[in-house]
């Protein structure tokens, strides 16, 4: 062995990452060499937009292959092309809903973008990732980017903290997800996703103690990353701290990459355990739904409660975890679809009524907007109804998939659950509608942080909402086509 | 006699680590981190990992740990300040829960069922090809990707550095 042969990479597997990083360069760049005024940096949000474009057509132009490159450790089928094109399409709607938010807030730095992109690129490798190292270092990248730009707003007190906390805690996670890997190695000899699934199926029974503490610990280290329950103490101090946007992308964008990685390293490299980690994700996803959607009911300040909220809804992707069949995996390909329209689509109505110094996040600033801005409290009403699940909205069809997923695997009673727990987080989405039409406005509205950009985006999120709901066969059936095609 | 030196280093460093977390003092903190640092470099020593060994040395027990240093002087840290204990209640649940995984861990020790599995790189192996260039073939061929990848995450971190220390942007 002296010679070191370099096998081919084939390069066009990891060309969308590439786009994202020489256009997040670009942006860089481009902050550098003009001065700080220049077109008020318009021209870096539209080129952020253009690279995310790119990297779309780039990834949707490999559908239908089946592959693995990098020695293994990167694959590309239809599932990570899937995740590829949600992260993508999470991060263009933030920064649509940013370019006029940043710039209110005086946070108007290029590196907001650059930073979003990066992270979009941790998202992609976690999803594509064959082999638990590339995963954890996906993870990493996504976690980074997001810990710098939860702590964005410098001046601000509550967002340092935000940044602070996170970042902490987050690094104690990944201390967590990465013993796990440790363990995982000692007891398979390998990182890689497919000689794990080999190897624990080759022995046959006879379960390593070794690996169910790793999985155990990976389960902390995802769990943690996908706000479920015993994990979650970070979610609303960091989500009301975090600019607003930022919110927006972190209750979409990593929770859908934590997902991604969770369903690809339990379904491949564990399913021949899955009686073990199916015990552990149950309890997990019931006292996901119920602690987030019951701690909701009692928030005043919408950001806490759309913390709370997408904690329930953590809890509701992992009932298809649980249930471990293809179903449930194109069940959390269209839910996660989903909740980005109505979750991107609420936090934009945010923003659109915050104000430089005065936030308005309070539930009871609300109060009237359906008498003086008609568009918006509907708007509004279409994502709080669709996150409640009433049909036909894209929620709906979402839990429905994922519920029938649970009882053909037979978790009758957890379906049960989360139909109940649907049930109870009624009460709080429609406590907002209520507010909005049946009382009288306590404050002026105006002026409305608004932009064409911003408007876009709550159109695209309407229409997605209403899309996926009135008619999800097209998209469920893209969803079905993308489960996994490598094992 | 390895087998005698595993088992003092094992225990200075875990002791090192407990004084680490209980030391009130910061910089006599920072010590006992080099001191688990430089025993987990024994460890790798005895495993026949040379390169990593002599990374953790100049890495972290080097650099790393002078930055620490420099922080903690720059900082000039109050020692005699006492912190509250802001947790009271966690702390015998957490001492319960510390003793019930200490017990678990002893328990599949003892029981056997620890089947690990030798992994294709024995240690005659690696000595037979010399531990740097092993490491670097594995860079270069089977983990490219994470290892090109780690540029984008020190570019991320550099940035960040920047963005959330510097004074006027």
């Amino acid at each position: 062995m002296t010679n070191v042969s370099i096998m081919t990479f084939n390069i066009l597997s990891i060309l969308p990452i590439l786009v994202l990083a020489g256009f997040g360069m670009i942006v860089l760049l481009i902050d550098v060499l003009t001065s700080r005024k220049l077109g008020e940096k318009n021209l870096l949000a539209y080129l952020s937009l253009l690279g995310i474009v790119v990297a779309a057509v780039l990834s949707r132009s490999s559908i239908g292959t089946a592959t693995f490159s990098f020695n293994e450790t990167f694959t590309i089928d239809n599932y990570s092309i899937f995740f590829n094109l949600i992260f993508l399409l999470s991060t263009g709607l933030t920064i649509l809903i940013s370019h006029n938010y940043i710039k209110r807030e005086e946070i108007n730095y290029g590196e907001y973008y650059a930073l979003l992109m990066f992270s979009t690129i941790g998202m992609m490798l976690m999803a594509s990732g064959a082999d638990l190292l590339n995963i954890y270092i996906g993870l990493e990248v996504m976690s980074i980017s997001i810990y710098i730009l939860t702590g964005f707003k410098r001046s601000k007190l509550i967002s340092n903290e935000a940044s602070l906390k996170y970042f902490l805690l987050g690094a104690f996670a990944t201390g967590f997800l990465l013993y796990g890997i440790a363990l995982i190695y000692g007891s398979t000899g390998t990182i890689n996703l497919r000689q794990i699934a080999c190897f624990i199926a080759g022995r046959g029974g006879g379960l390593d103690p070794l690996l169910i503490l790793g999985m155990g610990l990976i389960i902390v280290g995802l769990g943690f990353k996908v706000a479920s329950v015993p994990f979650h103490a970070w979610v609303p101090d960091v989500y009301e701290g975090a600019p607003t946007a930022i919110t927006a992308f972190m209750s979409v964008g990593p929770k859908a990459a934590g997902f991604a990685a969770f369903l690809r390293i339990f379904m491949t490299s564990f399913a021949y355990t899955h009686h073990e980690w199916q015990k552990i994700i149950y309890i997990l996803a019931v006292l996901t739904m119920t602690t987030g959607n019951v701690v909701a009911i009692a928030q005043t300040n919408i950001k806490r409660m759309l913390a709370y909220s997408s904690i329930a809804h953590a809890g509701y992707l992992l009932i298809a975890l649980v249930s471990a069949n293809n179903m449930g995996v194109s069940g959390t390909l269209f839910y996660i679809l989903a909740y980005i329209f109505m979750n991107i689509g609420a936090f934009a109505i945010v923003i659109v009524l915050s104000r430089k110094g005065d936030e308005f996040i309070q539930i009871n600033d609300y109060a009237g907007l359906g008498f003086k801005h008609p568009l918006l409290a509907i708007a509004m009403t279409l994502f709080m109804l669709s996150m409640a699940g009433v049909p036909p909205m894209a929620g709906f069809v979402g839990k429905f998939y994922i519920f029938s997923a649970a009882i053909k695997s037979g978790y009758v009673g957890l379906a049960v659950i989360g139909v109940i727990n649907s049930v109870i987080s009624v009460y709080y989405y429609l406590r907002i509608t209520v507010i909005m039409y049946m009382k009288e406005p306590a404050r002026e509205f105006s002026p409305l942080t608004i932009s064409p950009l911003i408007v876009a985006a709550i159109v695209i999120s309407v229409v997605g909402t209403l899309q996926l709901g009135i008619f999800p066969s097209k998209v469920m059936e893209i969803a079905q086509r993308s489960i996994f095609t490598l094992k | 006699m390895e087998a005698y030196l595993f088992y003092i280093m094992a225990a200075v460093s875990v002791t090192a680590a407990v004084y680490l977390v209980f030391e009130k003092n910061p910089v006599f903190s920072a010590l006992y981190l080099i001191q688990t640092m430089v025993c987990i470099a024994v460890l790798y020593i005895l495993l026949e990992a040379q390169f990593i060994a002599a990374v953790q040395i100049i890495v972290y027990a080097g650099a790393i740990m002078v930055l620490f240093l420099f922080v903690i002087m720059l900082l000039n840290l109050n020692i005699k300040e006492e912190t509250k204990n802001a947790l009271p209640f966690q702390k015998i649940p957490a001492i319960f829960m510390g003793i019930v995984l200490f017990t678990a861990i002893c328990a599949v020790i003892k029981s056997k069922l620890l089947q690990g599995k030798q992994g294709e790189y024995t240690t005659a192996y690696v000595n037979s090809v010399g531990n740097t260039k092993l490491i670097g073939n594995l860079l270069f061929t089977d983990y490219l990707l994470p290892f090109e990848i780690t540029s984008i995450l020190l570019f991320v971190a550099a940035i960040g550095a920047i963005m959330l220390a510097k004074r006027k942007l």
